[in-house]
């Protein structure tokens, strides 16, 4: 297919620009088969605003005469209007964006057309190999082994080709528990606490359905993971009614009877079409300027969204715990294990593990907990909170996940080494990206899409040291505790960097964030001036020594 | 050290909120002055000081397992909880807080045996550190149009201004006791900020006497007066900050707002900020939901409504732009007003003193603004912060708002503040403490006769001596910034 079939007006002159904050500015409109892009030549003030197709969420338009208005609302919460002269022109206009906005092919998206202008120093579809975690785990304990038993996705469609498993078990018995777990998604190792030994597993549901279907392998692999006497904790983030229920479906949870060892505890988190709701009724009291304070803070309270994140981060404290305090291991799973599942154990390994409050171990830890852990991207991802498609799995799980971090660092500013800018960054590309990392719903699928071979890695751009240093925190300092985050509600905020950004003016905060860069670089410089008066200073008295002994 | 041991209760708990676990264990000493608890546990020696000013309200608890539990509230919202192993000692502990907390006559407050040890020069030195004459200097007056006056130096005028105001030029002693007259207790319109850039001025004074059909000569005069002493433009604002509601209803008794047919040229407004009663139900309302034990999410957001704090904090700051604005933009003369003009009138003039004027974001600037436009006019933080004990419906957190809404504009604006978030504590704390005399009594006749500029420290200098921990490390300096701007949108309040 041709884009140019599907943009009749390519062009548009005396176009005007509105957005909130801004002027308005009158400039030119191009289409192109990726991008909308607004040029304005003013010779005070000549600007240019790229917007991608897959960026734009919804559109509206309407007429006044012959004057046509395109409202844009973006997947990153932006909302432009455009003012475009001739109604032909302006409905030509429309239809393309909402034609190119929603193509329905894959590699018709900009990552299989996009040609970096950098150079790639790493490639970031192998910075992040399984193996190399592996080999990280092997320099503590043996107790773990690597298993290509799903080399080929046969075993578990949204599993990745190599997992880690405990070392007593093999990859027939591996084969016989994915038969026992939702979509195959056998337990897999999560995360090795290293300070106790301990061990975070994540899976599916079991698939026991009501006549209590059991499967020795399966208990087999879950306890390899115990230390001898220990009792370990099972997580369902389903409610015990939920899970119940689950069995008629041929679902289920670990039976008591099969699993002495293992204390089931539901916490419950909700279903991903609740989240995509009440994303939509936080962003929609977000954007409206007309209320009161009553009314602003009932929306607020209505759209369930700071609930959501306090259960969890709930949930990942409590994983977090059963592993740190209580010394014992600990398995996650959900329904499909997909969403909530991986949501508690990316939160719980931020607050376990200093390694992934760094930038390469954050990154490395969205690839290995969401990418190839299969959280569904392209389908949750598909559209944001102003889509009028009633379409039922697209969900801001990832964006809850981000949102919990965010809450996290605020409470810790001085322990994460990347900034906020960093999480929004990642929102936006899980969203529209010219990067292929965040296509696909699993590894089997990117690979079916050549997206190594054929589209740039995320990771390869934003790894460079001129990219990176936007997304420094200034204050970090590592600290290698464990971090506990309050969840009372007073310490929880909303995410204004996500939520408010397009609504308020932002020239203020940025002029603190600049001053508090420069505080740190003078320090640093003033640093390095007191070690070299002290080296000077240790020199001359040496010196004197010396002559002194003359 | 403290003076005088009153009281020493040995096997006390402190209950931490947070990790109720980990309940520290030790002494509990009672002085004159303070209650001191030492905890005996901990490693390093903790030492909790609640000073009997700050204590709100002390309450014994139904015995638990623990002991004798005795909870604490505190005036800047500390929170204490002690566990005491013997009935008779938390008896004894509990009656004597109660009465230590209340002093009843002035000489009881601890400003009056508060010695740092300083020499009688540094202690008169400190009180003359802050003078309003300069910063009305600053304002470029004496000038053609506005004068200080010592008028009010026998409190002829008003019982609760100090004895120099500013006021016009043109108005003579005839229309300022004619106005004064007038006005609820002879607070007469005088100027509060004059922005130099275009001569719009700030005035304030209380409500007129204008019942439903009562008017004054001089009272219109003066408002004139004022009008033409900005020549810039035609017309002045009179800005009643009460609901409309209210003020009507003070009509009825001899009370009211103006009649714009009567004063040439003024546009008039309601701004609706409710009065020192709801705001006190508002932060109790707040505070409930502050201590509740493990709320939900919903929980606290529909009490952090349903309290309105955030609203009347919203109105205030409304309130402040609005003024700002006018001055500034339509470049107008405002002249503002409540019932009496000493709680709502300071809250809104000192906030868009703020926002026009960047002097009033430094150390020095701030300390001026709350002496001129709380302490000099009249704001009366004995009744409004219970030093003595009085009449509850007096108490209200009028401070403690104006406080908060600098607050809200540190959030947004976090390089346009000399001082930090720490200075504003401490200032409150302070407002209660009764540790200096800065803000005893009610008006500037109540310090003079208790005396508190001979026998009284200023808190100011004691503040500047520790500017270092309490400045803003992000400050861009006096010019970085000249007015602010606040979004005032509901989401921008934190």
């Amino acid at each position: 297919m041709e884009f140019a079939e599907l943009i009749k007006t390519p062009r548009a002159d005396n176009v005007v620009l509105h957005r909130p904050f801004h002027p308005a500015v009158e400039g030119t409109l191009c289409l192109t088969g990726h991008h909308l892009i607004f040029s304005s030549r003013r010779r005070d003030n000549a600007e240019e605003l790229w917007l991608l197709h897959s960026n734009i969420d919804s559109i509206e338009k309407r007429f006044v005469g012959s004057l046509g208005t395109i409202v844009i609302k973006c997947k990153d919460l932006r909302i432009i209007q455009l003012d475009i002269p001739g109604m032909e022109e302006c409905l030509n206009i429309a239809s393309s964006i909402e034609a190119l906005s929603t193509l329905d092919s894959v590699t018709l998206m900009y990552p299989f057309f996009y040609r970096p202008m950098f150079e790639v120093l790493e490639d970031g579809w192998s910075s992040f190999l399984l193996e190399q975690e592996f080999e990280h785990l092997s320099s503590v304990t043996n107790e773990w082994r690597l298993s290509c038993v799903n080399k080929d996705f046969s075993v578990c469609p949204s599993y990745p080709p190599v997992v880690i498993v405990p070392k007593s078990v093999d990859d027939e018995a591996l084969r016989k528990v994915a038969l026992f777990r939702y979509g195959g998604r056998f337990p897999v190792l999560s995360y090795y606490h290293k300070k106790n030994g301990m061990a975070m597993l994540r899976s599916s549901q079991p698939l026991t359905g009501t006549n209590g279907r059991r499967c020795k392998e399966d208990e087999k692999l879950i306890n390899a993971t115990l230390r001898s006497g220990r009792r370990g904790f099972v997580i369902d983030t389903r409610p015990l009614n939920v899970a119940q229920q689950a069995r008629a479906k041929g679902g289920g949870f670990e039976q008591e009877v099969h699993y002495p060892q293992w204390r089931r505890i539901h916490k419950y988190i909700e279903r991903f079409h609740i989240l995509q709701e009440s994303f939509i009724k936080l962003v929609e009291a977000c954007n409206d300027q007309s209320h009161n304070m009553d009314r602003w803070l009932s929306k607020l309270e209505a759209s369930n969204w700071l609930t959501h994140i306090k259960e969890l981060l709930t949930a990942a404290c409590l994983a977090a715990q059963c592993i740190d305090r209580e010394g014992a291991s600990v398995l996650v799973h959900g329904s499909e294990g997909t969403d909530s599942t991986l949501q508690v154990t990316s939160l719980a390994q931020i607050i376990l593990d200093p390694r992934c409050r760094t930038i390469r171990g954050f990154e490395a830890l969205v690839v290995r907990e969401w990418l190839q852990a299969g959280h569904p991207f392209q389908q949750r991802c598909a559209q944001s909170a102003y889509s009028n498609s009633k379409q039922k799995w697209e969900a801001p799980v990832f964006l809850l996940f981000l949102e919990c971090v965010w809450q996290i660092h605020r409470q810790f500013p001085c322990s994460f080494e990347f900034n906020e800018h960093f999480l929004i960054l990642l929102f936006e590309h899980a969203y529209a990206s010219q990067f292929g990392t965040f296509l696909g719903n699993n590894e089997s699928e990117r690979a079916k899409l050549k997206l190594p071979q054929k589209t740039m890695s995320l990771w390869s751009w934003v790894n460079r040291p001129e990219e990176l240093s936007r997304f420094q925190n200034p204050i970090y300092e590592a600290n290698s505790l464990v971090i506990w985050p309050s969840v009372a509600p007073q310490s929880l905020q909303l995410w204004e960097g996500i939520f408010l950004r397009w609504n308020r003016p932002s020239r203020f905060l940025e002029e603190a964030e600049e001053e508090r860069i420069n505080i740190i670089k003078y320090n640093k410089e003033l640093q390095a001036k007191v070690n070299v008066l002290r080296r000077q200073l240790a020199e001359m008295e040496t010196d004197g020594e010396v002559q002194e002994e003359e | 050290s403290p003076a005088v041991l009153l009281l020493q209760v040995e096997n006390v708990k402190l209950l931490d909120r947070y990790a109720s676990r980990k309940a520290a264990s030790g002494t509990l000493y009672l002085t004159a002055t303070h209650l001191i608890y030492v905890d005996a546990s901990a490693e390093v020696r903790k030492e909790t000081w609640i000073l009997h000013h700050h204590i709100s309200s002390v309450e014994k608890l139904p015995l638990t397992t623990a002991g004798y539990p005795l909870l604490i509230h505190c005036k800047n919202f500390h929170v204490a909880h002690f566990v005491i192993g013997q009935e008779r000692d938390c008896h004894d502990v509990f009656t004597s807080l109660l009465k230590l907390s209340q002093p009843v006559k002035p000489e009881e407050l601890y400003a009056f045996s508060y010695n740092p040890k300083m020499s009688k020069e540094s202690r008169e030195m400190g009180w003359k550190l802050i003078d309003l004459k300069l910063d009305y200097q600053r304002m470029g007056i004496p000038n053609d149009c506005w004068e200080i006056t010592d008028i009010n130096k026998d409190y002829e005028v008003c019982s609760t201004y100090p004895p120099e105001i500013v006021v016009p030029r043109a108005a003579t002693k005839a229309v300022v006791m004619g106005s004064s007259r007038f006005r609820s207790r002879g607070r007469i319109p005088v100027l509060s900020y004059l922005y130099k850039e275009n001569n719009a001025a700030l005035c304030r004074c209380s409500q007129p006497l204008a019942g439903f059909s009562a008017r004054c000569l001089e009272d219109e005069q003066m408002l004139q007066a004022i009008r033409e002493a900005n020549p810039g433009c035609p017309f002045m604002y009179v800005v009643d900050t009460r609901p409309k509601l209210n003020a009507m209803a003070n009509r009825a008794a001899g009370k009211g707002y103006e009649n714009e047919d009567n004063y040439e040229n003024i546009r008039f407004k309601f701004i609706g900020i409710e009065n020192i009663h709801v705001m006190r139900s508002s932060l109790q309302k707040l505070l409930e939901v502050c201590e509740m034990k493990s709320p939900s999410m919903s929980d606290f957001l529909t009490g952090l409504e349903n309290s309105g704090w955030l609203r009347h904090i919203k109105a205030v700051m409304d309130a402040g732009v609005f003024l700002a604005k006018a001055v500034r933009e339509e470049r107008a003369s405002v002249l503002v007003h409540c019932s009496d003009g000493w709680d709502r009138t300071a809250q809104v003039c000192s906030l868009a003193s703020l926002l026009l004027d960047p002097f009033y974001r430094t150390f020095k600037g701030f300390m001026v603004l709350i002496e001129k436009e709380w302490i000099a006019m009249g704001h009366k933080f004995s009744h409004r912060c219970g030093h003595l004990d009085g009449d509850p419906k007096e108490v209200s957190p009028v401070f403690t708002q104006f406080v908060e809404c600098v607050w809200q504009l540190m959030q947004q604006f976090p390089c346009s503040f000399e001082f930090s978030e720490r200075f504003l504590l401490e200032i409150h704390d302070h407002v209660y403490s009764c540790q200096f005399g800065n803000f005893l009594g009610t008006c500037h006749r109540d310090r003079e006769e208790l005396r508190i500029f001979e026998k009284t420290h200023s808190l100011w200098p004691f503040l500047l001596q520790r500017k270092q921990e309490l400045r803003n490390p992000l400050y861009r300096g006096f010019t970085a910034y000249k007015e602010l701007q606040p979004n005032t949108l509901p989401f921008s309040f934190q």
